[in-house]
């Protein structure tokens, strides 16, 4: 069938400011949208860009705006659209280097400010550390992150606030929190409860529509929110 | 721009960041080049487990992990190095626990583990239960683990800059000249920089795109590889590919070996076990290269699902817990690509470009060797899928890709922390970054002529077609050419985008060169290897031949082709025998 693929396009050397452009797209209904953007790039246009890697939903590189919703175009499919004309944009809050592709300087720098790798004291045992199978699923579902930042570019506080950590931050900040080998709650919650932390959250539940890992992000916001109130007591 | 560090490390996958890792704790000034952000590498895919004698359910030793490596490798695995890999497994596991890893746990607290293809016990009795797993996104997890050890150690990280050329001292490799630095292209405004450097790691990887189904990332084209060749670095046993058994149908996206470790089945048309007729041991447990082959005996035979050329990975009996608990990801997989549930419908899977065995040759250490005689080429170390130890021989068992980039990874790191002491800087040209910058300047300033996006799908074809799971004189005699008339067609490719910012046009060009090197490569080394062994299967020579080529090919590039030569494999405890399961 026939595909309407409209696409944001920018080149900053030759464009004054991004701009729809329209490609009518031979496509399968099991195709997904990262196939139809191949499908451009190598029979029309070479210079349309746009990240990709892994191609099946594990590596974050091709998050995007797919019909108004951030998304993987790597796991999405024409059929699942459930229309024949398919907008794809650069995903929102976030500085355009050019067509689909976005800074992500901020968004690994925002990830980076939360600490995220385990904090211990002392040196470890000589054998593995023991973890029950419970302690270990009560961090299990904010392992899943792929820092793909479609759930805080989605984040209408973080399109208002920029400085705003975001919900990707928390949800690594989470992954640890949690984790039962891990020592560095405090500073960690620290960090998260300064005022462009955890409380820029207001619920709105975009991150988690968005998760294209089924992470329940605003739960994770919450647990954190709430692990902060405890402490301050 | 000239940047000066001790060390650079080359690719941001498992065996790059833990290099990166040892080397920042020795204080050494590293940077970190990776044309993609660390968490996008390749690693990330891995899913299924990483094997170490841990012996957390039932008894194991890494001498049993060895002889499986030895005996999945079809005796072409050089044995200290597999010694290394077995025993050295444990200590890395451990330590990325200690890390802070998410191991799945056994109900004592211990890290759990899984049955996984040629992994057995005693010496080949039956399965053990040796591969340590987080769900089934246990490369994922690794990854992640030594990117954020990284960050916690303040490695450098150079995000989206691909490296286009490596640059020597004192010669080339052949004339004993040593690595001195990398030329990166900045992605996001075109600017090339000469990187200098005492040491340089390779890490960048397979370049399973050069076939067509293939569970390998876009980003997977032999960067490394094919540089290192271009400047007289010989690559070894190329015409070792793994094909992996169980790929998604058309898209060749991974379902890992864990849905058979966890007990899942194969079946044919009619429902049958097929496997009890090539491994009746292992059964589907059996090694990667014999039961991609038996997929295609069964379709060969009309025996495919409804007469076609795929067959059922059948995990419905696991059950809902199961599946949820310890293979959620490959279950989602099926789903999202497939539309599929496979907690009651069986999966239609065919075999999948995946691994390459073969790649840039070195000893223990990484440091890149040059031939047969194993001369070290200074400056210059390769780990993880780019390089050949040989840890994997003639066919890597599951899991052991994770367990390589590990132990070498780790190795290489600390190898160059010891090197780098008391080494000068070396000396650069001032020009040393022309070479490539006119043959980028080529391609983008040919006014019309080949695309190269044409040529890569017209080399997957050939590659898939004629130099796949099964392999005759006439497939492959009928490649080289094919190959050949394609690298003619690349002097004249023409692209689209003539812009400095983020021109993945001219990257992706340059990335199809790379793949074209690693194919011709291939085909060269398999048409010379007459004889059957591990995944390199010849019909028209079915028996593996220990008198003639119990030995690994190394391909150097030579005018009009490459030009081969051959090196001994390293027999220490187990003496090559018949290969059954």
């Amino acid at each position: 069938m026939q595909v309407d693929l409209r696409i944001l396009r920018y080149d900053p050397e030759r464009d004054a400011g991004p701009h729809w452009v329209s490609y009518s797209v031979e496509a399968e209904p099991t195709d997904r949208v990262l196939d139809l953007l191949h499908r451009v790039k190598y029979e029309v246009d070479g210079a349309l860009t746009f990240r990709r890697s892994c191609g099946h939903g594990v590596c974050g590189s091709d998050a995007m705006l797919i019909n108004g919703r951030n998304r993987l175009a790597c796991r999405i499919r024409v059929e699942q659209l459930g229309r024949r004309r398919i907008s794809v944009a650069p995903l929102p809050g976030l500085p355009v280097i050019k067509d689909l592709v976005v800074d992500m300087d901020g968004f690994f720098a925002k990830y980076r400010s939360v600490q995220p790798f385990l904090i211990t004291d002392g040196p470890p045992p000589s054998r593995e550390r023991r973890q029950s199978p419970e302690e270990r699923a009560r961090y299990d579902d904010t392992t899943k992150c792929i820092l793909c930042a479609a759930c805080t570019s989605s984040c209408p506080s973080f399109w208002a606030q920029p400085d705003y950590v975001g919900p990707a931050a928390i949800v690594q900040a989470h992954r640890f929190i949690f984790d039962s080998r891990d020592e560095g709650a405090d500073e960690r919650l620290e960090i998260l409860a300064d005022q462009d932390g955890v409380w820029r959250c207001r619920t709105i539940f975009n991150c988690t529509d968005a998760c294209p890992r089924g992470i329940e992000i605003t739960r994770a916001i919450l647990e954190v929110s709430a692990a902060i109130v405890e402490r301050h007591g | 721009m000239d940047q000066d560090f001790d060390a650079l490390i080359v690719g941001a996958g498992g065996a790059g960041l833990w290099a990166a890792l040892e080397l920042a704790q020795a204080g050494v000034p590293t940077a970190v080049l990776t044309k993609l952000y660390p968490t996008r590498s390749h690693t990330g895919a891995a899913q299924g487990g990483v094997c170490a004698a841990l012996g957390n359910y039932e008894e194991d030793h890494w001498e049993w992990h060895m002889f499986d490596t030895v005996k999945g490798g079809d005796y072409l695995t050089d044995q200290d190095a597999a010694e290394v890999l077995a025993r050295e497994a444990i200590e890395t596991v451990i330590e990325l626990e200690h890390m802070g890893l998410p191991f799945n746990r056994t109900p004592e607290g211990k890290i759990d583990q899984r049955r996984f293809g040629g992994h057995t016990r005693n010496f080949g009795e039956g399965p053990v239960r040796r591969a340590c797993f987080a769900a089934d996104r246990t490369g994922h997890m690794i990854l992640q683990t030594l990117y954020q050890q990284c960050i916690k150690a303040g490695v450098q990280f150079f995000d989206e800059y691909q490296v286009v050329d490596l640059l020597f001292d004192g010669g080339e490799v052949g004339a004993g000249g040593r690595a001195a630095g990398v030329v990166a292209y900045r992605i996001a405004d075109g600017e090339l920089h000469a990187f200098r450097a005492k040491v340089v790691l390779l890490a960048t990887g397979g370049f399973g795109r050069m076939f067509r189904i293939t569970s390998n990332a876009w980003s997977l084209t032999g960067d490394g590889v094919a540089l290192a060749y271009r400047h007289g670095v010989p690559l070894q046993d190329m015409e070792f590919f793994q094909f992996h058994p169980t790929g998604i149908v058309g898209l060749g996206i991974l379902l890992s070996e864990a849905a058979r470790g966890e007990g899942g089945y194969l079946r044919n048309d009619s429902g049958e076990r097929f496997m009890a007729r090539y491994a009746p041991n292992l059964m589907e447990l059996g090694p990667r290269d014999l039961v991609s082959r038996a997929i295609y005996q069964e379709v060969r035979a009309g025996r495919g699902i409804g007469g076609k050329d795929y067959v059922y990975l059948d995990i419905t009996h696991l059950g809902r817990k199961m599946i949820e608990e310890k293979l959620p990801d490959i279950a989602d997989f099926v789903r999202t690509y497939q539309g599929i549930e496979p907690i009651t419908e069986p999966v239609p899977i065919q075999p999948t470009a995946h691994y390459a065995m073969g790649g840039i040759p070195t000893d223990l250490n990484a440091r890149v060797i040059r031939d047969a005689d194993r001369t070290i080429v200074a400056g210059l170390y390769a780990a993880g899928e780019c390089a050949c130890v040989s840890v994997h021989g003639a066919n890597r068992l599951g899991t052991n890709s994770l367990v390589d980039l590990l132990v070498f990874g780790r190795r290489a790191g600390r190898q160059m922390a010891r090197d780098v002491r008391g080494l000068e800087l070396p000396d650069l040209d001032r020009d040393a970054i022309e070479p490539v910058r006119a043959e980028l300047r080529a391609i983008s300033e040919r006014p019309s002529g080949e695309s190269p996006a044409r040529i890569r799908a017209d080399l997957a074809d050939v590659m898939m077609d004629n130099v796949g799971v099964y392999r005759t004189e006439e497939l492959l005699a009928a490649a080289l050419p094919r190959v050949r008339a394609l690298q003619e067609r690349y002097g004249r490719i023409h692209i689209d985008d003539k812009g400095t910012v983020f021109n993945t046009d001219l990257l992706e060009a340059r990335e199809v060169g790379y793949l074209l090197d690693c194919a011709e490569t291939t085909v060269v080394s398999a048409l010379a290897r007459k004889e059957s062994r591990g995944a390199h299967a010849r019909e028209d020579y079915p028996e593996r031949d220990d008198v003639n080529y119990l030995s690994h090919t190394l391909a150097y590039q030579a005018e009009g082709g490459p030009r081969l030569a051959y090196k001994p494999v390293t027999i220490t405890r187990f003496q090559p025998k018949p290969r059954t399961y």
